[in-house]
């Protein structure tokens, strides 16, 4: 039983092919075959978004997919969001507003935040916070994340 | 935390997905968004040796109109039905409100319906909307009347060698307001108590038809047959709205946990009927 599966994907903007367990989780994946750290792991229990991902352009928790689930997918992770040595907009905004506290949440609310901003360029605070309700953060830092996604809306709008 | 090992699947039709089921029996489950089955494997509460995902079948995930109503694919998905546009207000609010936006990018109506969470979202409103599950196995379809599949705790009317390869949703007459409100648990904004409510009146603003679904309060979500008979013959004025919300429990025995015992589950129960139905009824006429 769980004979490997060779995948074939999209990380980054590179393709891939490895060969998978089929039990093993995309974000271990990412993290422990691909050395791509910045993706973290929280609560493990799909409740945190430490975890997320775009696959295809949407936010996912990436620690309740099988890497299988993603063949012939594009994942971007917090790595392959900027190009070269810039900031993404919304890396920007959560520099320029302090968005963070210890930072353990940071990427997967950057990649909910980059995801909403794709479909909704213009969100209110309450659309902003709804778009970010499956990303939690312990540090109560809430409030700046706000102004770090309104900071990067009005970046992305110039 | 990792789960058991297992052979994966991955059919590239329902004959396919079929034709697994029937081979590996009980042995086998069907990973369609993954949301809920997922995190049970991995605490292990959950351990099947065969996965059949559905993914790759490409017909699988659409919302359309139908003969008399709207037909929507086991693997459409909450975020698909959440901003469909076409579908009965009941069925994208209940969407849009399901736990948050990556698990609504994955999770999907069949994975909800056919998993029976106590807690799900998706009973409630496919029940006050006459649904009807089409579960498809290597004999061909079954239509289930979504008010006899949730049988029990995470158990469905559903046999091992069936999936859901479609719901029907009948199409509300213009005079029908359907809504559904809930109590969400904070943190995994499961319903400790959801209901839906689907009322049509007569031009006189009389009520001719209420179907009402339950979720969260019970072992599996209900319809709520004694309210709706409540309804029907009134003006849906407060006094009958708040006569049926007091008889929304039935005979179901009340859930009790760490998030709300049995009392106060029963009385957001009766609370939030009166919300759904208030706003069922104002968008009735």
């Amino acid at each position: 039983m769980g004979n490997n599966k060779t995948i074939t994907l999209t990380i980054n903007g590179k393709e891939l092919t490895h060969d998978v367990e089929p039990r093993l989780l995309l974000v271990h994946f990412l993290r422990e075959n691909l050395d791509l750290t910045g993706t973290h792991i929280g609560c493990d229990t799909t409740s945190c978004g430490a975890c997320t991902v775009l696959m295809d352009g949407k936010a996912v928790k990436s620690c309740t997919m099988f890497a299988v689930q993603a063949t012939g997918k594009n994942i971007t992770t917090i790595e392959g969001l900027s190009e070269g040595e810039g900031l993404h907009p919304v890396q920007e905004g959560f520099w320029e507003k302090h968005g963070l506290q210890c930072g353990f949440c940071t990427p997967g609310m950057i990649m909910s935040s980059v995801a909403l901003l794709n479909e909704n360029s213009n969100p209110t605070e309450k659309e902003i916070r709804h778009g970010l309700a499956g990303n939690l953060c312990r540090c109560t830092g809430y409030h700046n994340i706000v102004l770090a996604v309104q900071h990067a809306a009005e970046k992305m709008a110039n | 935390m990792i789960t058991a090992p297992f052979d994966y699947h991955s059919p590239k039709s329902v004959t396919e997905a079929v034709a697994l089921l029937e081979q590996y029996g009980s042995n086998a489950k069907i990973l369609a968004g993954g949301q809920s089955l997922i995190p049970l494997m991995k605490l292990r509460l959950a351990e099947p040796e065969i996965l059949v995902d559905l993914a790759d079948i490409p017909s699988m995930s659409y919302i359309r109109e139908k003969d008399s109503g709207l037909a929507i694919g086991g693997m459409t998905t909450y975020k698909e039905i959440e901003s469909s546009g076409i579908l009965p207000k009941a069925l994208s609010e209940a969407a849009g409100l399901v736990a948050d936006p990556q698990v609504r990018n994955r999770g999907t109506i069949g994975g909800s319906l056919a998993h029976s969470d106590p807690a799900a979202d998706l009973p409630a409103p496919v029940i006050a909307l006459g649904g009807q599950i089409i579960a498809t196995s290597k004999d061909g379809d079954r239509t289930i009347p979504s008010e006899d599949f949730f049988t029990d705790l995470f158990s469905t009317a559903l046999t091992d060698e069936e999936l859901i390869t479609e719901v029907f949703i009948p199409k509300p007459s213009s005079e029908t307001g359907t809504a559904y409100c809930k109590f969400g648990n904070k943190a995994s904004h499961y319903a400790v108590a959801g209901v839906a409510a689907s009322l049509t009146v007569d031009k006189s603003g009389t009520c001719i038809g209420a179907r009402i679904g339950v979720t969260g309060t019970g072992p599996s979500a209900y319809r709520a047959i004694k309210s709706e008979t409540i309804l029907v013959g009134t003006k849906l004025d407060q006094d009958s709205i708040q006569e049926a919300g007091a008889s929304i429990l039935e005979n179901t025995p009340v859930n009790e946990d760490v998030h709300a015992s049995s009392e106060y589950r029963a009385h957001l129960t009766k609370v939030y009927a009166v919300k759904a139905l208030v706003l069922a009824s104002s968008r009735a006429k």
